[in-house]
């Protein structure tokens, strides 16, 4: 039997989900309180699904390592969400939006699962005004969008540059409501130390209170994982610092499949690295994109002069400005799909063009001066100046600018300690989402029976490169509408399996190899940081497996992170005890899972012999850098089974795409 | 549960701080339109207006139910202060090592109880110097005056002109609103003779029918010009210490009136700057006013 | 960015847990750049302790840019520290000069009560929300068009300044009375002014104040410390709204 069944459901792509709907198996509303179901994580994956199965009548424990599910890292999520209203009458639709999710991730995510994503799009909108959710509105009212890389139509909700905000909050307020009625028990400060298989059937995890360091055990029906992304193996991203792969990787470590690694995201407009100490780069939204246009110098003379402090951005003269999106891409413009955007960054840099003084050069501009001036105009007109002077165009357009991304531009301000209305931001690519994950059948379930997976933690819908605001749109189309189904389908059949006890043998073996591995780091004794370790990987990474990868450098990388990990284990030093609060702890047990997902990430990396969205092999680009894919060879999902911690032992299987509705094509965003 | 609410939660509070609050800015300004006669009219003519109005402010029912409102206005007032302010210690137990609260609030806001206290300690001398007196023990002399008038004593057989001699004749004034003669009193021989007599301290009594046949004023005007006047020894010390006091009221108001009113829910955009506006007017105005009568008083006594 | 390097004296607040007695320590540390945050500050300050073999200070922190709320910290005796308009991750150390004592201490209040060092349990406000700050609506996604009720832009914006809230706590720590009045009073306001929130306005603004009041924060005296030191410029305009509400609540709910 193959490991890799993804069980799409049969029929036409519109009415495969319908269908399926139709026909899973549901559990009575008297059955649901006598069944538990954990929900590890509590971002909009998480929260959202918690909060919906909570309602159902399930008996939901919720986990989160922060102080409080309002502070899942999808809080972060700044530009937008997704979905197919077209409020705007520009020709949007259901179709589009698969569409263009599909050719957004280069034609290497499930056809079946993004229709889906698509189709109930316009219903996470429908739910969130319903919840309260302070979405933009125009003056008449309604709602307003905006637009994102890689599409021609302007779908993207919005709530100032603080969406993901309020979407979390929205789903923490339906998942506190919940909480309140008694149907979700949840566990703040808790972190998931391993999952607990019975029968090879998910049946429970063993959490860490983190305050108290107490392990504890909770057994249930069903396991679903939300624990959102794993940039942060690059220790330098925009994820938040907490943000790790460790609920993921237990999982995977107990026999389910990670898929498609090393697909990365590096975002194109984040604040360049500068300082020494850095702790993580800070996105600035790809909204900004809207409005900014980017450049670097045409020469490169202006470039050294800007990097040496002698010229500023403003005395550069128009025509001596290289708007290189504009000029290679001009259909989609400043607009092009992220890995694209980033990698021509990426190019100009490396050319000597870039315009920050750090060790690397890197950086170019994000200019506001021309939309200033031109909604400045509109502005004015609207106020019945028709013939405004200059000044007034730029103060009414700082105004409108303010309005629309106030906050990162403030962000940027206390950062940089520069003004983005007087002088272009500068912007360079930062490692941002991973479309990498746990692989999951169309119902959501892993390759372990009760074990569902969701959100960024699982390799989801994006292909081998996700477009803007839809990872939001992900998260609760997910948690709210897929998972309450499909979780009831598989729970069916647990409605006479009765309680299930937590000191069986499973539950001692799992907490006693947890036990074993923190009394093994604290009693290390080793001389370095965990910090160390992880910046060691984190340099490795991004120099090796970042935005342009070659089989000498993977090779390379895969060996270092095997040097690394062993040292890792000779030399960390981890203060404190287990039974305190004790975030040194925390960190070694994330840093050893992100050191063997590393390797993992190169081994998939150096296997994948095509470029595809995030994933570009230097050795397969055309003559004008762009990527190369091999459908022929690679037209399929990568799903590696664990085989222990040297991640080069890992075994591939291959679930095969089928584009049985969309013709698959090069990208082209010219 | 809406009856406990309205008494328990900490909103309610706020609502009864704030109302009573406000009603007490209305009684100052009564208080202090009252007071400003003590300085605006003079003579007779200032003590005989003084006087009515202390007399009027006693007597009306419906400033009676206002007087005794404004007593317990004054009391939930307070005691609602120092609840909030017990309570409000108790969040917090531990303080901070290094506070900086200068960067983020008005200092007057942050010393309401303190303030509070302080006006509190003001009211009771207030009261024991001239409410007190004036209701209670009722020590205050009633309003009178002494006249002189050349009192006809008989006839000079030879010119036939009147023979008058000068006597002092002491009225009292009756709240019908005369001047009600009371005593005359020969200089030269010292002799006096009543006209009628006083009963309970302020009640005028017919001498041979035992009828009632008025009322007098008490003076409190000459109390309150005693009070602050030069001759007294304490009086600067009064001055200054009233002075003080209404700077402490100010300082209390500066917070107070505009906080009664975000309290109260009436915070809006467009409103707001000019009821903080006022407020600040409010609190600089009406306690200058108040400070200024003693000073003046002790000035000119 | 011209990058300058500052020494620094620290006097920090270290715990062992929340039944252990505190006390303010002193620490000094070389060599801080001043385009660090002052969180990579006390990262750099925690790699010299542990390298040391001395334990690290404990904080809170996540996403280290202003938006989850997880990181606290009274910095010189004020929350967030000295600049405005941010929070402690978003601060940056070249708002001190060479040879500057700082004091950092936890957020201070009897409903936040401390885990450890600099770290504290803002549960309450959890607890807060739970009690009613929600829309009582099913997640079906079948409940109406999106655009079936225009929202007047100025309410949804009103709603959107309010639903900013991060739920720091900085309110709380700055307000000499440790009141939560602009936490509660954002979360009241954000539902009140949208159609949708409106239903159940009264019953919410009674359940969560209740709520608040038993997690023992103090009583508002409008000395509007909260909105000074708030890091998202939450105005008290939104606890006069909730004044208001509660007002309405009280006088009309059985
Ligand atoms: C800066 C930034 C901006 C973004 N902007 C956008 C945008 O505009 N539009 C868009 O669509 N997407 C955006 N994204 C992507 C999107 O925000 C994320 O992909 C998405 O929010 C992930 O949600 P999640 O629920 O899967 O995970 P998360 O929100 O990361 O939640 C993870 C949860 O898991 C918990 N957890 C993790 N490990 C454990 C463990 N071991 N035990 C217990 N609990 C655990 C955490 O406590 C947390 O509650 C952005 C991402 C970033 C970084
Ligand atoms: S109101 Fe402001 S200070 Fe208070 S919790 Fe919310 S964001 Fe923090
Ligand atoms: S760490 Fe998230 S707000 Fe500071």
């Amino acid at each position: 039997m193959s490991k890799l069944n993804s069980r799409i459901p049969e029929g036409p792509i519109a009415e495969k989900w319908t269908n399926h709907k139709n026909h899973m198996k549901l559990v009575a509303p008297n059955n649901r309180p006598k069944i538990d179901v954990i929900v590890v994580g509590t971002g909009l994956a998480g929260a959202s699904a918690a909060a919906s199965l909570g309602e159902m009548g399930y008996n939901v424990k919720a986990f989160c390592f922060q102080d409080s599910p309002r502070r899942a890292h999808s809080i972060a999520a700044q530009g937008g969400i997704n979905a197919a209203k077209n409020y705007q009458n520009d020709g949007d639709s259901v179709y589009r939006l698969f569409y263009d999710t599909i050719k957004g991730g280069d034609y290497r995510a499930r056809e079946a699962n993004v229709h889906r994503l698509a189709e109930v799009s316009g219903n996470i909108i429908d739910q969130c005004v319903a919840q309260g959710v302070p979405f933009a509105r125009e003056y008449g009212g309604l709602l307003d969008n905006r637009s994102f890389g890689g599409t021609q139509v302007q779908r993207t909700f919005y709530a100032a540059g603080q969406t993901g905000q309020q979407l979390l909050l929205g789903a923490y307020s339906a998942l506190s409501r919940q909480i309140g009625l008694g149907r979700v028990k949840m566990y703040h400060r808790h972190e998931m130390m391993d999952l607990v298989k019975i029968d090879g059937k998910a049946r429970g995890i063993i959490a860490r209170n983190l305050v108290t360091g107490e392990l504890e055990r909770h057994s249930a029906h069903a396991v679903v994982i939300a624990s959102g992304g794993y940039g942060n193996v690059y220790f330098l991203s925009t994820n938040a610092m907490g943000s790790n792969v460790s609920a993921a990787w237990k999982v995977h470590k107990r026999g389910a499949l990670f898929a498609n690694p090393c697909y990365v995201q590096i975002h194109p407009t984040c604040v360049p690295v500068h300082g020494t100490n850095q702790s993580k780069l800070t996105l600035m939204s790809e909204s900004l994109r809207n409005s900014g246009r980017i450049w670097v110098p045409k020469k490169k003379e202006d470039a050294e002069a800007i990097r040496a402090g002698k010229l500023k951005p403003t005395q550069i003269a128009e025509e001596d400005r290289d708007y290189y999106l504009e000029r290679r891409y001009p259909a989609f413009g400043n607009l092009v799909p992220r890995d694209v955007a980033s990698r021509a960054a990426k190019e100009r840099c490396d050319a000597g063009y870039g315009i920050e003084a750090n060790d690397t050069n890197e950086g170019v501009y994000l200019d506001f001066a021309s939309e200033i001036k031109s909604k400045g105009k509109q502005a004015a007109y609207a106020l019945g100046d028709h013939d405004p002077s200059e000044e007034r165009m730029i103060e009414l357009g700082k105004k409108w600018i303010e309005e629309k991304y106030g906050n990162l531009f403030q962000m940027y301000q206390k950062i940089t300690d520069e003004n983005p209305y007087e002088t272009p931001m500068k912007i360079y690519p930062a490692v941002h989402y991973t479309m990498g994950g746990v692989w999951v059948d169309y119902n959501l379930q892993s390759t372990i029976e009760g074990c569902f997976v969701t959100g960024e933690a699982n390799f989801s819908d994006h292909g081998a490169n996700r477009l803007g605001a839809s990872a939001l749109m992900q998260g609760l189309a997910d948690g709210y509408f897929v998972l309450p189904y499909t979780v009831s389908d598989y729970l069916a059949n647990e409605i006479r399996t009765g309680k299930i006890a937590t000191d069986s043998p499973e539950f001692d073996a799992a907490e006693n190899e947890v036990k074993e591995t923190i009394d093994r780091f604290l009693n290390n004794n080793g001389s370095k940081s965990v910090d160390h370790f992880h910046k060691r990987l984190g340099l490795i990474m991004w120099n090796k497996v970042g935005m342009g990868r070659s089989e000498q450098g993977l090779k390379q990388a895969i060996e270092e992170i095997g040097l690394l990990r062993e040292e890792f284990y000779k030399d960390v030093y981890v203060p404190g005890s287990s039974d305190e609060m004790n975030p040194e702890l925390e960190k070694v047990m994330r840093v050893a899972d992100l050191i063997e997902l590393g390797q993992l990430m190169a081994v998939d990396a150096l296997h994948r012999e095509e470029s595809c969205g995030g994933h570009f092999r230097e050795e397969h680009q055309d003559s004008e850098g762009e990527t190369l894919r091999d459908d022929e060879n690679f037209k399929y999902v990568g799903a590696w089974e664990y085989n222990g911690s040297d991640s080069k032992q890992s075994t591939l299987h291959k679930e095969d795409l089928n584009y049985e509705f969309i013709k698959i094509a090069a990208r082209n965003y010219k | 549960m809406s009856n406990s609410v309205l008494f328990k939660s900490s909103i309610a509070k706020k609502y009864f701080m704030a109302l009573t609050g406000l009603f007490l800015c209305t009684f100052l300004v009564g208080h202090l339109l009252g007071n400003l006669q003590l300085i605006f009219k003079t003579g007779e003519e200032g003590r005989r207006a003084f006087n009515e109005y202390a007399y009027f402010m006693g007597h009306n029912l419906f400033i009676k139910v206002l007087s005794y409102t404004t007593y317990i206005a004054l009391i939930v007032h307070a005691v609602d202060g120092i609840m909030l302010t017990i309570q409000n210690k108790k969040a917090r137990p531990v303080k901070y090592a290094y506070n900086n609260p200068k960067a983020n609030s008005g200092t007057a806001s942050r010393n309401m109880a303190i303030l509070g206290t302080l006006i509190l300690v003001f009211l009771a001398t207030h009261m024991a110097n001239f409410w007190w007196k004036a209701k209670i023990t009722e020590e205050i002399p009633l309003h009178s005056l002494v006249k002189t008038v050349d009192y006809p004593v008989g006839q000079n057989p030879a010119t036939g002109e009147m023979i008058t001699k000068p006597i002092e004749v002491t009225h009292y004034l009756n709240t019908n609103g005369t001047y009600q003669q009371f005593k005359v009193k020969d200089p030269s021989t010292g002799q006096e003779q009543k006209l009628f007599e006083i009963k309970n301290k302020h009640e005028f009594y017919d001498l041979t029918s035992h009828v009632k046949i008025g009322d007098g004023y008490k003076d409190l005007h000459t109390v309150v010009m005693t009070f602050f006047s030069k001759e007294n020894s304490s009086a600067l010390f009064g001055v200054i210490f009233y002075v003080i006091s209404m700077l402490v009221l100010g300082y209390h108001l500066w917070h107070g009136f505009a906080s009664a009113f975000q309290s109260l829910g009436l915070n809006h955009p467009l409103y707001m700057p000019i009821i903080k506006k006022v407020g600040m007017a409010f609190s600089i105005v009406v306690p200058f006013l108040f400070a200024i009568i003693p000073v003046i008083i002790y000035m000119n006594h | 960015m011209a990058s300058k390097f500052i020494n620094i004296t620290l006097k920090i607040w270290r715990q062992k847990n929340s039944k252990a007695k505190g006390a303010l320590e002193t620490y000094t540390l070389n060599d801080v750049s001043t385009d660090s945050s002052f969180l990579e500050m006390l990262d750099q300050l925690n790699e010299q302790l542990i390298n040391e073999k001395q334990s690290p200070i404990a904080f809170d922190h996540d996403c280290r840019e202003g938006i989850c709320g997880m990181c606290s910290l009274y910095i010189n005796g004020r929350a967030h520290g000295p600049d405005t308009g941010i929070t402690t991750c978003q601060l940056h150390m070249r708002m001190f000069k060479d040879g500057d004592t700082i004091y950092v201490e936890p957020w201070r209040s009897r409903a936040f009560p401390i885990i450890k060092d600099l770290m504290v349990d803002r549960s309450a406000f959890d607890r807060i929300q739970q009690a009613g700050g929600f829309v009582s609506v099913n997640t079906s996604g079948r409940t109406m068009d999106a655009n079936a009720i225009p929202i007047p832009k100025a309410d949804a914006d009103k709603a959107f300044e309010a639903a900013a809230c991060i739920g720091c706590g900085a309110c709380v720590a700055s307000c000499k009375n440790g009141s939560a009045m602009l936490f509660v009073g954002a979360k009241v306001s954000q539902y009140a002014l949208l159609p949708q929130g409106k239903v159940e306005a009264t019953d919410r603004v009674l359940n969560m104040v209740r709520q608040m009041d038993e997690e023992g924060f103090g009583n508002c005296t409008n000395t509007g410390a909260c909105e000074i030191e708030c890091p998202k410029g939450i105005s008290i305009e939104n606890i006069a709204r909730m004044n208001r509400e509660f007002l309405k609540g009280a006088l009309t709910k059985a």
